[in-house]
């Protein structure tokens, strides 16, 4: 239930209110477009068993983006963030490179193996790091996260004594360039995690306890749910994306370069998250949207840069598109939007049950209040005031 | 039936008052408001309410939760728009758009929160927004001394130099009182000021008060306690449900009357109520749940409480007055700063709200909306939470017995609509209540803690509600029923607690609890019953 | 089922002082909250990371080193003062760094065109303002969170940067390399840039803006409780826009700043530079949630940043890295004592 933030209603009908519907359209407009201006946009051709051509490149440049997002998407749901995913993502390709560097043998699938789980241990340890500060310590996340993201590229040049240590490790390498059945290997890789954390938190309660610590954190509390743990763990989770991302983005280049590794990577997971549809107050999160909104961004830079737009034109473009779905998810402009929507649906389906808003603020009703209203339940015939039990 | 004698009469209380009758009071009031009407959807929270207020006097506005007190000051105070009726202001019609228009006519309002900055110090509080300046930059000097001066007026020894958030609430109110007097309020609106003050506080309180009262201010008081309604007005407005019910000089009456017209009954129309007749709880065993000077500082004095078996205990009494603090100390909620807790006979300590549940304790909290439902969760989830979170959430509970347990309670409690895949938050309050109760049935508790389980919420989910609450008694389940309705809780309770002003002050057993005897436990606590 | 209690009401007793631990008792005294104490505290590390130098580094303790300090962080210390107002109402701005860079962009290629100087100037100043007063108004017209609004107008800068020239553009304009290489000579054969004068102009004028006027009060009153201000009758939608915009008007003439210092434009400069500024904020005793801190501490925030930076350029054993993860240890140490500290207060 966690995949989109849907109404029930709305799984009979499109809901337009719903950001993942929005995001959908968005990328295929933007698909269609680059069907119509370029039609060389769709041909995928196969070489040497793998496919070639731009849908393959978005997947394939959206991946490390999109791993980490999904973590984010998480971290976005307990109210929080983290913009420490690039440091750590510097740090993790820091620690392989080093260490496969430093070994006896550089192409051993062995060293390989050590490299990765080492960079995977580091990035673990940072995730516990940041949520221990969040959710212990009880700093805003913004803050909590702002401490490695500052020191954590210092930590990634200390690794590497600030060199670009270049290396190769075949195994290590097939990480950013390999093929798995035709497909990238950053793709399987991504899509691998996206389908275990689909798996985790729809085959387990993790995700409806994200959600409700994201909700309503006192009403979770009350109702027993361990707010500490969960909060701790998606913290750790994000972490661990960003070390597998970091072992793919470097392992395409083959090289780890701690100050460029990973920049403004947080930036772009977050983007994508909110364009998504998941809101930045925390609560309900959409998987689905996530990777719309990776997909989105990518297919965006590929679009204009296929288009022949020259590259400068490119982060001007993106950011006027960012821009204008910051705009639409404003709650001033989506309240605007659901007043004219409710107002229509109380005219046609009265049988939806009024909020009690009104009720809370002024209660009780009299019971001839009561017969008046529209809003209140009156099963018996009302009995004087005097007698009805409405003692406050 | 004798008035009990207000506690301050000397000072200087309006001659007005004194020598006038109640109807005419003399000569103009500074405010008066008439036939205030206002109407959200669907409900009309005034209903030609009239208000007056008169230089130097302290006038109670009384009511329960509900009864229009806080609407009708945010009529006066700008916050809200009224439909009908109108207010003036030393005889001019005056109609205020936003809080700052009706400060600027002299009417100054001090919150239960108290609304100021912390990160300021006092004299920037004072003064802010209308520094006193020199050459274009705030003469930090005059500040200072104007606030010295108004700190004076009160008699408040304070240093004006230092940082508000670090003086305990009380000053911090005295010194948002201090702020009104330094606009030249004319009426001045304390709502729910003492609702966190010690006794020495509240006497600080008080004695400001009645300072400004002696220059001539109109104090608009509104508080739950009865004994400092008591102890520091001289007239009082009583409503009910949106209606003016009464005013009163407050010397001409007594607490019973008040308390009757606040909840609106004469004890002549009282009736016993209808009630299954509950066994006595043999002395001997052991309950369910003991309390022993559990207590909570500034919320709870500390209590004794024994809950038994198959029992529902009743907590009676007005808003503010501990009912809920202690409810949820027994569910960890909140930790107690006093006194012990025993399950069965065998001590526990209640840290968090899962140890309570780990012990087979359930608590519906009376902010439903706050504390109680998940919005942006279906019912389904909602229902499922707190067993789910018991269970930990890698063993998820499967689908299907999910699916079933959902379907039999959301059933048995009648959830309307009847669909588990609705989000919680457009559900109507009564139907989100029983998914609250589903969400606790499920785990079985041992002890279900009610924290105003019905309010809000239309009649005939209500009776089911009740209905519900005697069944599981019956079934052999404690609990713990609160609620500000009297007949409620007298309907349902085998054991009644009274408390007032925070603290506890009797314990009836229901088959004996008339409304009468417990209204009269409410407004004097046992002192003349 | 008894009630034998009938206690008093409820007398909050004070939590008891524990007479031991004399440290903690004296920090319990002390106003460790209030904004002085932390800019007090930001003056001692300076001071004592300095000695250090001088005791450690032969050259170090020549005043030029410490004037050094402020004419290699000029641009910084304005960055730093717009900085101050957005995060004192409890915001954020992460669009700074950006903005710089596109001020730095367009004054380069305004002046290689050949526009007057003074023009580009006001245009320049002009831009950055308008940029900020938009994300102000998104801020409080739409509700939206202020870091996802600076965040767009950090693409959105970038952006325009990269629009308006990718590679970078030297700077030749006389005024420019006037103002630039021109200093102002002290005595002990020491000497100042003009950008250094300029920026100790703004710190001034920024305390005095947040302290003697009315709207800096409004500013410390919607750090403090933003409803609590609207109920008081305070301006604080507007004061909310304005604060951005003069974050945005800092930027720009920071970028100006910087311009100076590197006579060049790029589409690539100061990347991570807002994060320096807030870094610098918080070591200057601000707090991140708003309402407390003092303009003074971040010009000393500034300093205790370029410190560390100078300690470990003289260290020549030390690597440049260290100075990030100096400053993070540093920020750690801050964001903890602080979270620690207002806990206590509430």
């Amino acid at each position: 239930m966690p995949e989109t933030p849907t109404t029930p209603r709305a799984r009979r009908m499109v809901d337009l209110s719903s950001p993942v519907v929005w995001a959908a359209a968005a990328l295929l407009a933007l698909l269609l477009f680059n069907a119509v201006v370029n039609p060389g946009f769709f041909a995928v051709r196969i070489q040497d068993g793998h496919l070639f051509g731009s849908p393959v490149d978005v997947l394939k440049n959206a991946a490390p983006t999109l791993l980490i997002a999904v973590g984010m998407t998480l971290v976005i749901a307990t109210r929080g963030i983290d913009l420490s995913v690039g440091a750590v993502l510097a740090i993790s390709g820091a620690v392989s490179f080093t260490i496969i560097d430093g070994s006896s043998d550089p192409s051993s699938p062995a060293t390989a193996a050590i490299a990765i789980g080492t960079a995977l241990a580091v990035g673990l340890v940072l995730g516990v790091w940041n949520g221990f500060l969040v959710s212990v310590v009880g700093i805003q996340p913004i803050i909590a996260t702002l401490v490695l993201m500052t020191a954590g590229r210092g930590l990634a040049m200390l690794v590497t004594d600030g060199q670009i240590i270049t290396a190769e490790s075949p195994a290590f390498t097939w990480l950013g360039r390999g093929y798995v059945l035709g497909l990238p290997a950053q793709v399987v890789l991504t899509l691998l995690v996206l389908l275990v954390v689909a798996a985790l938190t729809r085959r387990t309660a993790l995700g409806t306890l994200i959600e409700a610590v994201g909700t309503n954190p006192e009403a979770a509390r009350l109702a027993g749910v361990r707010s500490r743990s969960i909060t701790w763990t998606v913290y750790v989770f994000v972490a661990f994306t960003a070390a597998v991302a970091g072992l793919m983005t470097n392992a395409n280049v083959s090289a780890a370069d701690a100050n460029r590794a990973g920049l403004f990577i947080e930036l772009d997971a977050i983007l994508a998250v909110v364009i998504g549809g998941t809101s930045l107050a925390g609560g309900r999160y959409s998987l689905t949207g996530t990777v719309l909104g990776a997909l989105i961004l990518q297919a965006l830079t590929t679009t204009t840069l296929t288009m022949g737009v020259p590259d400068e034109y490119v982060r001007l473009f993106k950011a006027v598109v960012i821009i204008a779905v910051f705009l639409l998810q404003a709650p001033r402009i989506r309240a605007a939007l659901g007043r004219r929507r409710r107002g229509a649906r109380g005219v046609t389906s009265p049988d939806v049950p009024p909020t009690d808003a009104a009720a809370d603020d002024v209660r009780p009703l009299t019971p001839a209040q009561a017969a008046n209203s529209p809003t209140t339940a009156m099963p018996d015939a009302a009995p004087s005031p005097t007698d009805q039990g409405v003692l406050r | 039936m004798p008035a009990p004698p207000p506690a301050t009469t000397g000072g200087g209380a309006p001659l007005l008052l004194e020598t006038h009758a109640m109807s005419t009071p003399a000569p103009s009031p500074v405010v008066e408001m008439s036939g205030i009407t206002i109407e959200f959807p669907g409900v009309r929270a005034l209903d030609g309410v009239g208000l007056r207020l008169f230089p130097g006097e302290v006038h109670a506005l009384m009511g329960e939760n509900g009864a229009g007190k806080s609407t009708l000051i945010k009529a006066l105070t700008g916050v809200y728009r009224y439909d009908a009726g109108t207010v003036t202001v030393d005889g001019v019609p005056q109609r205020f758009g936003t809080p700052a228009e009706a400060q600027g006519a002299g009417i100054s309002t001090v919150y239960q929160e108290v609304n100021l900055c912390p990160n300021l110090t006092v004299t920037e509080n004072i003064v802010l927004g209308r520094e006193p300046r020199r050459r274009g930059s705030i003469d930090r000097r005059a500040s200072r001394e104007r606030a010295r001066r108004v700190l004076g007026e009160l008699h408040l020894d304070l240093d004006p130099g230092s940082v508000l958030g670090r003086h305990p609430i009380a000053v911090q109110q005295l010194v948002a009182i201090a702020r009104a007097v330094d606009t030249d309020a004319k009426v001045l609106v304390l709502d729910e000021p003492t609702s966190s003050l010690d006794a020495g506080e509240v006497a600080e309180l008080f004695r400001v008060v009645r300072a400004l009262r002696d220059r001539g201010v109109a104090v608009l008081f509104v508080s739950h306690f009865l004994d400092q309604v008591y102890e520091i007005s001289d007239r009082m407005t009583v409503l009910r449900n949106g209606r003016l019910v009464a005013e009163h000089r407050t010397a001409e009456l007594s607490r019973l009357q008040l308390v009757q017209e606040m909840i609106g009954r004469e004890l002549s129309t009282l009736e016993h109520l209808d009630r299954e007749p509950s066994a006595d709880t043999p002395t001997d065993a052991v309950p369910r749940l003991r309390a022993r000077r559990l207590g909570r500082t500034g919320a709870i004095a500390p209590t004794d409480l024994d809950v038994h078996a198959g029992r529902v205990t009743g907590l009676a009494g007005l808003l503010g007055s501990g009912r809920t603090e202690l409810t949820r100390l027994l569910f960890g909620a909140d930790r107690a700063t006093s006194g012990s807790l025993e399950v069965d006979g065998r001590p526990v300590r209640l840290r968090t709200p899962r140890a309570a549940i780990a012990e087979g304790i359930a608590f519906c909290s009376e902010d439903r909306k706050g504390e109680g439902v998940v919005g942006d969760l279906t019912v389904r989830d909602n229902v499922l939470l707190a067993l789910q979170a018991r269970r930990g959430w890698l063993r998820r509970i499967p689908r299907k017995q999910g699916d079933e347990l959902v379907a039999k309670y959301m059933q048995a409690l009648d959830v309307r609509p009847a669909d588990p895949d609705a989000l919680i938050r457009n559900l109507s309050g009564g139907n989100q209540q029983k998914v609250l109760l589903a969400r606790w049935l499920l785990t079985e508790p041992r002890l279900l803690l009610l924290d105003e389980p019905t309010r809000g919420i239309d009649i005939g989910a209500k009776a089911q509600i009740q209905a519900l609450v005697s069944q599981l008694a019956a079934e052999g389940m404690s609990v713990v029923f609160v609620s500000a309705e009297l007949e409620e809780v007298l309907r349902i309770s085998d054991r009644i607690t009274v408390l007032r002003d925070h603290r506890a002050v009797a314990d009836v057993p229901g088959s004996t609890a008339t409304l009468d005897s417990v209204v009269d436990l409410i407004a004097s606590g046992g002192d003349r019953a | 089922m008894t009630v034998t209690d009938t206690a008093p009401a409820p007398a909050p007793q004070r939590p008891g002082r524990s007479a031991g631990r004399s440290a903690y008792a004296w920090l319990r005294r002390t106003d460790t909250g209030s904004s002085t104490f932390s800019v007090l505290v930001t003056a001692v590390l300076l001071v004592v990371l300095f000695g250090a130098g001088t005791v450690r580094y032969e050259n170090f303790g020549y005043p030029q080193v410490a004037l050094n300090l402020l004419v290699d962080n000029a641009h910084l210390i304005v960055l730093a003062v717009g900085m101050t107002f957005v995060i004192l109402t409890g915001g954020i701005d992460l669009s700074s760094g950006a903005v710089v860079a596109l001020s730095t962009v367009v004054a380069a290629s305004l002046l290689e065109k050949g526009w007057a100087a003074p023009l580009v100037i006001a245009l320049v100043l002009a831009i950055g303002t308008l940029l900020g007063w938009a994300m102000g108004a998104a801020v409080h017209h739409l509700q939206l969170q202020p870091f996802i609004v600076t965040l767009a107008g950090m693409f959105l800068a970038r952006g325009l940067c990269f629009v308006i020239s990718e590679p970078s553009i030297p700077i030749r304009d006389d005024l420019f390399t006037g103002l630039a290489q021109n200093v102002v000579e002290l005595p002990g054969n020491t000497y100042l840039t003009y950008a250094v004068v300029i920026a100790l102009v703004v710190v001034a004028v920024a305390a005095f803006v947040l302290h003697r006027t009315r709207f800096g009060r409004t500013v410390y009153a919607i750090g403090g409780n933003e409803q609590s201000a609207g109920l008081m009758g305070l301006a604080v939608g507007r004061t909310k826009v304005a604060v951005y915009a003069i974050s945005g008007f800092c930027s720009a003439l920071g970028g100006l700043l910087f311009s100076l210092y590197i006579l060049s434009g790029w589409s690539l400069h100061a990347i991570g530079m807002e994060l320096d500024a807030i870094a610098a904020v918080v070591i200057g005793g601000t707090l991140l949630t708003g309402g407390s801190g003092l303009v003074l501490g971040s010009l000393l925030g500034v300093l205790v940043l370029g410190t560390i930076q100078s300690l470990i350029s003289f260290d020549g054993g030390l690597s440049s890295w260290w100075t990030k993860i100096t400053i993070g240890l540093l920020l750690l140490v801050f964001v903890v004592v602080q979270r620690v500290t207002t806990r206590r207060r509430r």
